[in-house]
């Protein structure tokens, strides 16, 4: 596609507006986060007249964020590391083996993706309680139930990607592997795995996002003690006040290492993405 | 080494290098994956559909297994469009169809747009295509909670920056009432067409430059080579892409549940978080789980003709 004047001008016009629409809340977001508790309840204003830091230091009194940090770090780290270990095994076995089901397995993992989260909350959270009668295994209100439940949500598509990733990656590597003497395990640890490293590193970020973000179970699952960052920032609203200016400095807090993690990593992920999607 | 990849589709004679690794070696390492699907998404919705068949008021649900049988009483309620629990859910069902074309159409309108236009290299483009994933990398309730703030009727941005422009004489309310729908579509069409963007961008880079060189050595025009080029190389990407965002914008329920509270405008009332509602602040969870039930019949059968759809057609290309 050669680039006339009239294509520099749309690209100039798109940029711009689309500029403007992703940015203005995350401007709202800082420029708020700046201001003292009157200015954010008064008349909206683009600059923060009165600039404060204070919002950054009241934030973890209003509410007990850190411990909510702690608890999101927890259980995201942790339901990433199973998920990522259960998706590799899972992905080099679609990608490496045609053997019977496997269609049948692929199918049905993505299509547990369409499941709405409403559907299985209340049966997953009546079965946690009765495995807690049954055999003293507490999952509802614990971190080990969040985990459970989330290195599961990133499965389908992590699975998903990194076999797309696999497929990439001539055969003849492994095979080469195994002929000096490697079982397949070690073909997958020792060739396989290094050679797909920016998919891996791609589907790591992609489950623990997942799970940082979760919204619906953490709101049912946890109690006070071992409540997640998602919850946790509703606290800020209360009877008397909103105390937005908090709420966006928290927000922030709670977004800038995800949000440099990914734009640092981006290129993987665009890498997984299209192995996946093109095979 | 003469074997190549084509033999090595079929299983081999164990060799005995081979003999390590028995017909049962794939099943053992997708076993992990498949008993954690089972726990947590396969028996809870087969539960669910169970549960659907029940009785199921707060007065069983600290017994559940015990609730008396309600046969198919629980559907004929959310079916019945006289009653409030039917028409309900008919208005829900109608509003997220509403919400999931837009959304997803202009999401993916969106993508498509800021990938053409990124696809040659130009000064700051990196800049410019990291910023535009931003509201993908952000924690979901963190962007929206933001949008919540800027929809506040006194102290929000939008009430401003619309009063300032001359469209507005006063300052509306975007989070109860009728609005409340736009409001619900900007914040997820935000949120979403980053992701159309992220897989769109990825597509065009596959597509090689000399294929447009012919195209416009044959007198194409810009148009018409997204036309003819484009728009045919990405259908792999669009088909994988379309139907994970139908998926997810039909079931969203993070951005009712955080820009309204559990307090939803009717306008609002997206059908994953109608259910929430159904189930957990009418203690209604038998017509709740006939409704999920009906719900996964509904995306199972779309999502069946969309991938047979594709089958046939792939097979004919």
């Amino acid at each position: 596609m050669r680039e006339g004047r009239g294509f520099k001008l749309l690209r100039v016009v798109v940029v711009l507006a689309l500029a403007a629409f992703v940015a203005l809340p995350l401007y709202v977001m800082i420029s708020s986060s700046l201001k003292p508790l009157q200015d954010v309840q008064g008349d909206f204003s683009w600059w923060p007249t009165h600039l404060t830091v204070s919002p950054f230091l009241d934030m973890w009194k209003t509410v007990p964020l850190g411990r909510y940090f702690v608890n999101s770090i927890i259980v995201a780290t942790i339901a990433t590391i199973f998920s990522l270990i259960i998706a590799i095994f899972a992905s080099y076995a679609v990608s490496r083996y045609r053997f019977r089901g496997r269609g049948a397995f692929t199918t049905a993992i993505l299509s547990t993706q369409m499941f709405p989260g409403v559907l299985f909350l209340l049966p997953l959270f009546m079965i946690f309680s009765n495995i807690n009668t049954a055999i003293g295994v507490q999952l509802v209100g614990t971190r080990g139930g969040l985990v459970l439940t989330y290195l599961t949500f990133s499965l389908p598509f992590s699975i998903w990607m990194l076999s797309g990733y696999f497929n990439g990656i001539p055969r003849e590597l492994d095979d080469a592997a195994k002929v000096d003497g490697c079982g397949p395990l070690a073909a997958l640890f020792r060739v396989v795995l290094p050679a797909a490293r920016p998919g891996v590193v791609a589907v790591a970020i992609y489950a623990f996002m997942t799970s940082w973000g979760e919204v619906l179970f953490a709101s049912v699952m946890t109690t006070d003690a071992n409540r997640t960052l998602a919850v946790g920032l509703r606290l800020y609203s209360t009877q008397t006040a909103v105390y937005w200016n908090q709420i966006m400095a928290a927000s922030l807090a709670v977004s800038v290492p995800v949000v440099i993690a990914f734009l640092l990593l981006q290129r993987s992920f665009v890498a997984g993405l299209t192995a996946g999607a093109v095979k | 080494m003469t074997a190549n990849a084509s033999t090595a589709r079929r299983p081999r004679r164990p060799t005995k290098r081979r003999v390590r690794q028995g017909w049962w070696f794939p099943y053992l390492i997708i076993l992990p994956a498949i008993v954690f699907e089972l726990l947590i998404h396969i028996i809870p919705m087969l539960t669910g559909i169970w549960m659907s068949f029940k009785q199921l008021t707060k007065f069983f649900i600290a017994n559940w297994s015990a609730a008396p049988d309600a046969g198919l009483d629980n559907y004929r309620r959310v079916l019945d469009m006289s009653g409030s629990v039917g028409m309900g859910f008919r208005n829900s069902l109608l509003i997220t169809c509403a919400f999931t074309i837009i959304v997803v159409g202009l999401s993916w309108a969106l993508g498509m747009l800021a990938a053409v236009v990124l696809q040659r290299p130009f000064r700051g483009r990196a800049v410019v295509r990291t910023l535009f994933l931003v509201p993908y990398a952000l924690p979901m309730y963190a962007g929206i909670i933001a949008w919540k703030f800027m929809f506040q009727k006194d102290n929000g941005a939008i009430n401003h920056i619309l009063q300032s422009l001359g469209i507005l004489d006063e300052g509306a309310f975007w989070l109860i009432g009728n609005n409340a729908f736009f409001a619900l579509v900007i914040v997820a069409i935000w949120r979403w067409w980053p992701f159309a963007f992220l897989m769109l961008m990825a597509g065009l880079q596959s597509i090689p430059e000399d294929v447009y060189e012919a195209a416009a050595l044959d007198g194409a025009r810009p148009l018409r080579q997204w036309w003819s080029i484009t728009l045919p190389m990405l259908r792999p990407v669009n088909l994988v892409l379309l139907l994970n965002m139908f998926l997810w914008t039909f079931n969203d329920f993070n951005t009712p549940y955080v820009l309204y509270g559990t307090a939803n405008p009717p306008a609002g009332d997206l059908i994953s978080f109608h259910i929430y509602n159904a189930s957990f602040l009418t203690w209604n969870f038998g017509a709740g789980s006939a409704m999920s039930t009906l719900l996964l019949l509904m995306l199972l059968a779309l999502s069946g003709m969309y991938i047979v759809y594709l089958n046939r057609r792939s097979e004919n290309a």
